[in-house]
């Protein structure tokens, strides 16, 4: 098990290279409103557009499917669900199995519902994607006046994140090692996974708290106001970007509306 | 440029019956340099955190008076640096530059001087990497020179130490001290707390050996204190420098190999390697940094399948890594480097017991192991106590004792005295030969070369990995 959090994008491409505050405001803008309605058009419509700006997001394909491997597994999980739960089982039978009628009415839900979640998961996948983390908390301080303690303490923390996955595997192998496996009985496996888990929270505590008091060494904690050795720019371009976002979200909603395919939540 | 006073100073922590330190006068003039020595428990530790102004009001009971240019140390917190063990819990950055930066930056230094001060500290510790290299790229001596200059950056007059080198290799720690000499001028007062005293003793004038019940036991030069106190403190724990270990080496012959690996690699770890350990006695696998060392101690152990070849042992058809745990854990016992990493319950006792019970051993049997354990580790006292606050010779003690516990004919330890004072180490070796020589395989990946000398009946040594593809750091 190996986690990063690096870019994989160009960091030169047009849209890559706005200022991390301004994309991670324009995916919130654009995906927000879309949560307001139900039906499968408007997230269709939003999913198309996202999908045409991807270029100047600089993102290799293979690499943002790679990201999104867990909302692909979602829309697995969903899709099932609702084939085996759904209460409307109007349209035309398509298959039966056993118990369990499959019709067309029963799929365009699910289809619908997992419409939705690409749709306002994909601009946030896309932010992350091509965003350096050290640069976001620099401008989450800078442009959008977030406490330094609060930004950049998570960026230290985030940083510990990726040794997690090694301390989980020699965790594992010490148990092993002392003759603990589970074998194929399920209970005594959630048990091991348990017992694991809770010693890696317990060394990850000791570490967050040794990295403290590190940190706090190093004037963390001074009253002084902090300088910035890495300058975040909001510039004219960024603004652009927020309120384009937002009119794309408007215009998609009113041609939804418009042809009639809108259907509000409540 | 800083002075240190202390009268009578004292501090517990909220919570413990015992002082951490007491009684304690002690004066260090600007520029000076001190080891500051003491067995464990005499309070070094809190000593450093209370001199860089880390121990908050309300987190314990203080009394007398401790002072940094005659100030409180919480409000002379600008003056002071201090250096923990572990690289990796203070590195705060994920680019080295930006690591350095991180201390500027709080103190309010202006922007515009920040990279003209990193790079030029980088330059004193002799950082060999451009200033963009990811951190997670560094080795321990690296991440530790880097953390030094994050320390550096923001120009101390107090410099604290607080065993720097002890999660090192012999090489990392070599670069850390010679980062110190390079990087510290005669304007700045140092003080140190290292376990290695030879090593640490061209970076100092001055010697101060604490009493583990309060105040100051000796106060001099260092061939002054070692001529009055050496023996003393080499009894107490201390690695005072001339230290020789007599040879312990095994008397019979090796009779059967109890493991063989037959070309087994792990891709990206370990190359192709050959070996056999046999019963009855020790082998030594040495080897820089990434040559695949506790790869090789793992796939001994059985705790991981190699990716190519063969590992055979104790005449099983099956490879060692598929056997069940139970089975592997009466044949082989694995000892982690990091003993944290080992322990499964909440109590020393449990912790012994574990094993035992998973043999399926009776509860009589089972106690009685404990029982022999508890005593031959000197670990009586301790044996209801929580494994997590046990120090750190005590973990390792506990460690080697639950691997014990299964009576296994093998053992694979790595690294087991890294970071140890000389009395665990005495401890660890003569137990280690004890088991050698009632007919145990061990098997000891080691970077020290004094367990090497004194105890190994064999040593194999790895190859130098791939050389590191990334550019080095080049001056304009």
């Amino acid at each position: 098990m190996s986690l990063s959090f690096a870019p994989v994008a160009d960091p030169a491409a047009p849209l890559a290279r706005r200022n991390p505050v301004a994309k991670v405001g324009a995916a919130l803008l654009f995906s927000m409103p879309l949560i307001a309605t139900m039906d499968p058009f408007t997230p269709a419509v939003a999913l198309a557009v996202e999908l045409l700006v991807l270029p100047f997001f600089g993102v290799r394909p293979g690499a943002l499917a790679r990201r999104a491997t867990p909302l692909l597994l979602a829309a697995v999980g969903i899709l099932i669900t609702m084939v085996l739960f759904a209460a409307d089982r109007g349209g035309e039978l398509l298959v039966s199995l056993g118990p369990v009628d499959v019709t067309t009415g029963v799929l365009s839900t699910a289809g619908a519902l997992n419409l939705r979640i690409f749709a306002v998961a994909l601009p946030g996948i896309v932010v992350f994607a091509t965003t350096d983390p050290t640069d976001l908390a620099d401008a989450l301080v800078q442009n959008a006046k977030a406490p330094a303690r609060f930004a950049i303490g998570a960026l230290a923390a985030f940083r510990l994140v990726p040794l997690l996955g090694d301390e989980w595997r020699s965790l594992s192998l010490a148990r092993r090692a002392r003759g603990v496996d589970a074998g194929r009985n399920p209970v005594a496996r959630v048990r091991l996974f348990v017992s694991t888990a809770f010693a890696l929270l317990v060394g990850a505590l000791r570490r967050g708290v040794r990295l403290a008091v590190a940190m706090d060494a190093r004037g963390f904690d001074a009253e002084t106001p902090r300088t910035y050795a890495r300058r975040q720019y909001f510039t004219a371009a960024d603004t652009a970007l927020l309120v384009l976002s937002l009119l794309t979200a408007a215009l998609i909603i009113a041609v939804s509306v418009l042809l009639g395919h809108f259907h509000p939540v409540v | 440029m800083s002075d240190v006073q202390l009268r009578g100073f004292g501090w517990r922590h909220a919570g413990r019956r015992s002082w951490a330190v007491r009684g304690l006068d002690l004066e260090v003039r600007h520029g000076e340099r001190v080891l500051l020595l003491g067995p464990s428990g005499a309070g070094k530790s809190t000593l450093l955190a209370a001199l860089a102004g880390l121990l908050p009001e309300d987190s314990g009971e203080s009394e007398g008076t401790i002072r940094i240019d005659g100030l409180d140390p919480r409000k002379a917190r600008e003056r002071v640096g201090i250096l923990f063990q572990d690289p990796q819990t203070q590195l705060v950055m994920a680019r080295s530059g930006d690591d350095v930066a991180f201390g500027p930056e709080n103190r309010g230094v202006p922007a515009g001087e920040i990279w003209p001060r990193v790079s030029d500290v980088l330059d004193r510790v002799g950082f060999p990497y451009p200033i963009n290299r990811p951190t997670s790229a560094l080795s321990g001596g690296e991440a530790q020179r880097l953390a030094l200059a994050g320390v550096l950056a923001l120009r101390p007059g107090l410099l604290l130490l607080d065993e720097p080198t002890a999660n090192l290799d012999p090489p990392g720690a070599a670069l850390i001290r010679d980062a110190v000499a390079r990087a510290t001028g005669p304007d700045t007062t140092l003080i140190i707390v290292e376990h290695r005293v030879a090593e640490a003793l061209p970076l100092v004038d001055r010697v101060v050996v604490l009493e583990p019940g309060g105040g100051v036991r000796a106060d001099g030069s260092p061939e002054v204190i070692f001529a009055a106190y050496g023996d003393k403190l080499a009894d107490e724990g201390v690695w005072v420098p001339g230290f020789q270990a007599p040879p312990l080496k095994s008397k019979t012959k090796t009779t059967l190999d109890l493991v063989r690996t037959e070309r087994a690699e792990v891709r990206g770890r370990l190359g192709p390697v050959t070996i056999g350990a046999g019963a009855g006695e020790v082998l030594a696998v040495t080897g820089p940094n990434g040559a695949g060392k506790s790869t090789l101690a793992l796939l001994l152990g059985g705790l991981l399948a190699p990716t190519a070849g063969r590992v055979e042992a104790f005449g099983d058809s099956r490879p060692p890594h598929r056997w069940r745990a139970a089975t592997l854990a009466g044949r082989i016992g694995s000892v982690f480097q990091n003993p944290e990493h080992q322990f499964v319950t909440s109590r020393v006792t449990d912790e012994l017991a574990l094993g035992p019970r998973r043999l399926g051993r009776s509860p009589a049997e089972v106690d009685r192991i404990v029982g022999e354990l508890l005593e031959r580790l000197r670990l009586d006292r301790l044996a209801g106590a929580n494994p997590y606050t046990l120090s750190g010779g005590e973990a390792r003690r506990l460690s080697v004792a639950t691997a014990l516990a299964t009576a296994p004919r093998l053992l694979v330890l790595d690294e087991p005295t890294f970071g140890q004072d000389r009395r665990t180490w005495r401890e660890l070796v003569d137990l280690l030969a004890g088991l050698r020589d009632e007919g145990h395989g061990i098997v000891a990946v080691t970077h020290d070369d004094a367990f090497v000398r004194t105890l190994a009946d064999r040593t194999v040594s790895l190859g130098a990995p791939e050389p590191d593809p990334l550019p080095r750091r080049t001056r304009p």
